[in-house]
This record gives structure tokens, sequence and C-alpha cells, in this order.
């Protein structure tokens, strides 16, 4: 559904990185984790298409903190890289954006008891979040781990650790946890009946689902593209399937059929 | 004072207002029913159909670009097969004339896909891709060349009673002659324009942005462009036509009718705005409304200069 909606917070948790709340119709309360919008910016054209964002969360405001009714409202997080993100890091409580949401696929949470790894690579921490919240809700062992450049990428860490998350963190400087790539020490808990969903740089999510493989162990990667329309229309955000070759081409859509998918679905050569 | 007579007739087809929907920008509409009511605007074309299944562009395949955007998807669709089983049944349901957008890697092609969709009853008209700027080997050759441009247009007037209209290219040094080579081979009615070819670059890595290299140009940046092709060609063809570029708004829409259009179509605006094409219809008739124009038609060429 496309709406118009109120910033409600919008603050810089790290150089460089806003998280950002927003009022949201009731009707988002059924967001699923992985799922993500489309953001108009400003009402101009320029910048003059949508941005995606990922959930970060999702969730009520209640009646007797809210002025009198419940209030829906929906996060985001996001990183500072150009034009959009840079005037998105300028508005504050009041300021209006246009929303496209929820859109796509959703993680699968897979069955219950397994071990759950989440694995983000600095702003991929984004959906994680909400992944998280739903996960630890049933009832379900998570773990996260998290890796970025520098301390500064290691975003939200006591909001997983609040929910009672274990986290491991790695920085490639050190500055912050393990010095090295998160997928290092992903590595050492992989194991059958554990499960991974999986966000960040492609780099990352390669070495991820390679690893993946290697181990037996079911992952979901969420996937960026550049995008137009975030309906499927336009078909501008596609990503090569596994089996695509240039003589039997098979692309995926991100936003439709992404822009999480089981790792196996994608060619990652 | 009344409604505003919003309707306009095309080539032979009706349509409840001039809003049409521009080929590659809407899908093959379903995708759009939840953000809009399909019913609420005067036709929707279909992405360009060729013979077979075409899986488009290496990635990335779209760049934003100063109040505009490139695209280069390569014309990728399900094809004519899939496109008769799988997307006209719905858009048969819905009743708002369909235009099928066509176009083909040969000039063969372009004749058997007209054909294919001559047979079709829920399909009101067809538009002819002449000028793909993406694919190497398919709309550049036609569309920039008027006797090229002319052998099509008369293949596919031959295999097809439907209303026919030859969508044409801004890139050509001379849009009245293209325009006049279609409409001596029997085209019902132009519409105009498709995306100008462009580029970006990404200075620090030393690459072109899109993996085609070169993308068609499309938004608010070409409008002036398209306002000026729509002009120029009304001026010296016959023909009903449909103006496309950088549509975003009512006001915009009527400034193609004054040009010359007798209907237009949005693009680019539905990616940003998926209600687009029924908010600018909303937006012309209060225009028509505040300004006491009893008909959209009278708009058409009304032009002073
Ligand atoms: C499904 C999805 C979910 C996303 N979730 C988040 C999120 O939760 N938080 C977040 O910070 N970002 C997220 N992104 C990326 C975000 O959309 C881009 O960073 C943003 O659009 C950049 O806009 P801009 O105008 O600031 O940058 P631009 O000026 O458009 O570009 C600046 C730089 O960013 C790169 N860039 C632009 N768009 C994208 C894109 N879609 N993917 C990757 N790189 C891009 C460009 O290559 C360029 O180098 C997501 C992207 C997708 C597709
Ligand atoms: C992503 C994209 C895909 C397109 N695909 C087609 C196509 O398949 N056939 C066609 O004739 N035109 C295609 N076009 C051109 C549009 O129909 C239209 O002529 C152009 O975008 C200019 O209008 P706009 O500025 O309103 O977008 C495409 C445009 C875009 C942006
Ligand atoms: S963004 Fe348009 S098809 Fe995915």
């Amino acid at each position: 559904m496309q709406f118009k909606s109120m910033v409600v917070s919008n603050v810089e948790v790290s150089p460089g990185y806003f998280r950002m709340r927003m009022t949201a119709p009731k009707e988002l309360e059924k967001t699923l984790p992985g799922q993500f919008l489309m953001l108009k910016v400003s009402e101009s054209i320029d910048p003059l298409l949508r941005r995606p964002f990922g959930f970060f969360d999702v969730g009520v405001l209640p009646a007797e903190y809210a002025g009198g009714a419940d209030q829906t409202y929906a996060e985001i997080l996001f990183k500072v890289v150009g034009k959009g993100t840079k005037m998105l890091s300028t508005l504050h409580h009041g300021d209006l954006v246009d929303l496209l949401a929820p859109l796509g696929k959703s993680f699968n949470p897979g069955p219950a008891g397994e071990e759950k790894l989440l694995v983000g690579g600095g702003i991929g921490l984004a959906p994680l979040y909400y992944l998280a919240k739903e996960l630890v809700a049933k009832g379900e062992k998570v773990r996260l781990f998290a890796g970025g450049r520098n301390r500064d990428d290691i975003l939200c860490i006591t909001e997983f650790e609040r929910l009672g998350v274990e986290t491991y963190v790695s920085t490639d400087d050190g500055t912050l946890g393990e010095s090295g790539l998160v997928t290092e020490v992903l590595d050492r808990h992989l194991a059958p009946g554990k499960r991974i969903f999986a966000c960040g740089p492609t780099p990352m999510l390669r070495a991820v689902a390679i690893m993946a493989e290697r181990h037996q162990v079911p992952c979901q990667v969420s996937m960026e593209a550049y995008m137009a329309c975030g309906v499927g229309a336009c078909l501008g955000c596609v990503l090569p399937g596994a089996a695509h070759t240039e003589e039997t081409p098979d692309y995926r859509c991100v936003c439709k059929d992404g822009p999480v998918f089981d790792s196996f679905e994608l060619k990652w050569s | 004072m009344h409604k505003p007579d919003m309707t306009v007739e095309l080539a032979g087809i009706k349509l409840r207002n001039p809003v049409m929907t521009a080929s590659g920008t809407f899908g093959y509409g379903a995708e759009f029913a939840a953000h809009l009511d399909l019913e609420s605007i005067g036709a929707l074309v279909t992405k360009g159909l060729s013979l077979r299944p075409k899986a488009g562009n290496p990635t990335p395949r779209i760049v934003e670009t100063p109040g505009g955007m490139l695209n280069a998807i390569g014309l990728q669709n399900v094809g004519i097969d899939a496109f008769i089983t799988e997307k006209l049944p719905y858009l048969a349901k819905v009743d708002t004339p369909v235009i099928a957008n066509l176009y083909g890697n040969t000039l063969e092609e372009y004749g058997e896909v007209a054909s294919r969709l001559d047979a079709l009853s829920g399909v009101a008209g067809v538009e002819v891709n002449i000028s793909c700027p993406n694919v190497k080997q398919g709309g550049i050759v036609f569309g920039t060349d008027p006797a090229a441009a002319q052998e099509v247009v008369r293949l596919v007037r031959r295999n097809t009673k439907k209303p026919m209209i030859v969508k044409l290219s801004p890139n050509v040094t001379d849009v009245v002659a293209m325009a006049k080579a279609c409409a001596d081979a029997g085209a019902d009615a132009l519409s105009l324009i498709n995306t100008l070819t462009g580029m970006a670059i990404d200075l620090d890595r030393r690459r072109p942005v899109l993996a085609n290299v070169t993308g068609g140009l499309s938004g608010p940046a070409i409008k002036p462009v398209a306002l000026r092709m729509v002009w120029q060609v009304a001026r010296a063809v016959k023909l009903p036509l449909i103006g496309i570029g950088g549509i975003m708004n009512g006001r915009d829409a009527l400034e193609f009718m004054l040009a010359g259009a007798s209907a237009v179509q949005v693009g680019t605006a539905s990616f940003l705005d998926p209600g687009a094409a029924q908010r600018i219809a909303a937006e012309m008739e209060q225009y028509l409304v505040d300004h006491k124009i009893a008909s959209v038609a009278s708009l058409i060429g009304a032009l002073e200069v």
C-alpha cells in the first residue's frame, strides 16, 4: 500500500548511520521480517525514484503513551551513501514521507527448535533486528554474527542483546570484537540443524552461501539491487539465478521474487 | 457545471479519458491492481512482447540521473505464448482497452507477433515498437531509418486488422520524416517519444554504470524534447498522436494535448507513484472543471503560437 507517514524520530546511532521511526497504518503490523519499503525522500523530482529500505522494526506504541490511540510505527536503519540518504538524514519529527510498503518476500523462519544464525555485514544488520525479534518471540535460540570495517559499522548491538540474542562481533581493524571477517567466526558455529539468515555486501553473502553449502546448512540471503518500481514491473532489479548462463538466461526480480532468496536459488560465481 | 467530457477516440478505440500507461512501465497491468483502479484509465499498454520469451540485459540495468532515469532492460518479456495464457485472461476481465506493444528481433518476427495478436479478442490494438535503443540487432535498425521503419510498418499492417499505433524513436535527426514514413506505410496513430539514448559514468571506477553501457533516458528530463517532437509531428501528419515523455501530473498531460496529442502515456511516473495514471486523469479533469472547459478533446492541438 501507498501512504504518507510522519517522521517520529531520526537519530544518528553511529557516524553516518541513522535510525528513523515513522508512523504507519495498522495494516503494516502484518509486515514480515525481510520485507522492505520504498520511500520517496522528497516531493520534488530530485531525487526522482523511491529508495528501498528494509524494516528494522515494526511495532505499536500503546494508546496510553501515544496520546489516546494505539500508534503503529515502522523503523528503518540507514547509511548515508548518496543524495537520497543524505536528505533523509536531515528529516526530523513532524516531517512527512511517502511510503510504499510492505513489499517483497520475507525470511522463512524455518522449523522450530533449530538454532537460528543471523549474519549481518554493516548496514546489512538492518532487517535482522526485526527478524531476531520475531524469532525470539517464538522462543527460538538466536545468535547474531555482526561484521564491519570498524566499530562504527557495528550497529545497534545492544538492541539485539536486550532481546537475549547471543552476539558475535568482528571488525576488519579489530576496533570492536574479534579482528577479521564475520564469516570466519560464523564458520566455527556451522553444523547441521542450524539455519542461516544473512544480509550485507555481496562478497560477504557469497562467502556465507558457499560456506553454508559446504556445511549443508540452509541459508537465506537478502539481496540489494537498483530499483525503480519495487513491484515487479520495470524489471530493473534482476539478479542471475543459479542456472543462468548467457545462452539460457534466468533472471530473478529482487523486489518481487526477493529480496530474500534461498542461497541456492542464485548464481554466485 | 457538468462533468467535463474526458473521452477521446484514438484510431477507432474509445478511451474513457486520454491517459494510457506506457509500455514497460506498467508490467502486464496486474502488478498495479493494488495501487489503482485499472478501470479508471484510458487504456493499458503492455510490456513489449516478442515471439519468444526474452531474458533481457545483464545488470545493473537502471540508474537514476538528474530528473530522470536510464534503463537498459533489454526488452525482457514473457513472450507471446505466455502472454496469451498467463497475462491476457486477467486483462480480459478488466473493462479497459488493452494495447499490446510488440517488437521483433527480425523483420519476420514483427509480422509473426502481429498476426498472433490479431487473433486475440482481448487486444484492442497494437503498438509497434520500432525504436528500442537497447537491443543490438533490434529496434535501432528499424526506428532510425525511414525505409527500414516503413518496411516494418507495412509488414505489421499486412498482419493485423487491429488499430495500429507506431511508436517513434526520438534518436533521429528528423522525426517528421520518420512520422511521414510510418503514416505512408499504414499506421493508424503514432506514439512518441520512446526513450532517448544516454549513458552514465562512474568516475571513480572508470566504468559505465549500466552493464549495457548505454540506456534509454526517461522521466521529467525528456519532457521538453518530447513536447517539441509532438508539436512538430502534429503540424506535419494528419494521424492522431499519443504524447509520451516525462508526464508527472495533469498539467504535463494537458500540455501534450495542446501540442497536438489526442492521448498521452504515463511511464516513469508510475514507478514513483504506482497510482500515477489514475491521479493524472483526475488532475486533468479537475483542470477542465476549474477552467470551465467542456471537453478534453477541444484542447487537442489548441496551442496558440
Ligand atoms: C531491498 C533493499 C533493502 C535495502 N535496505 C537498506 C537498509 O535497510 N538500509 C540502508 O541503509 N540501505 C538499504 N538499501 C540500500 C539503499 O536503498 C541505498 O543505499 C539507497 O537507495 C541509496 O540512495 P542515495 O540516493 O543515498 O544514493 P545514490 O545517490 O542513489 O547512490 C549513492 C551510492 O549508493 C549506491 N546505491 C544506490 N542504490 C543502491 C541500492 N539499491 N543498492 C545498493 N547500492 C546502491 C550507488 O551505487 C552509489 O554508489 C536497501 C536496498 C534494497 C534493494
Ligand atoms: C524501464 C522501462 C522499460 C521500458 N520498456 C519499453 C518497452 O518494452 N517497449 C516500449 O515501446 N517502450 C518501453 N519503454 C519506454 C516507455 O514506454 C516510454 O516511452 C518512455 O519511458 C518515456 O516516457 P516517460 O518519460 O513517461 O517514462 C520503457 C521505459 C522504461 C523506463
Ligand atoms: S524494481 Fe522494478 S521490477 Fe524490481
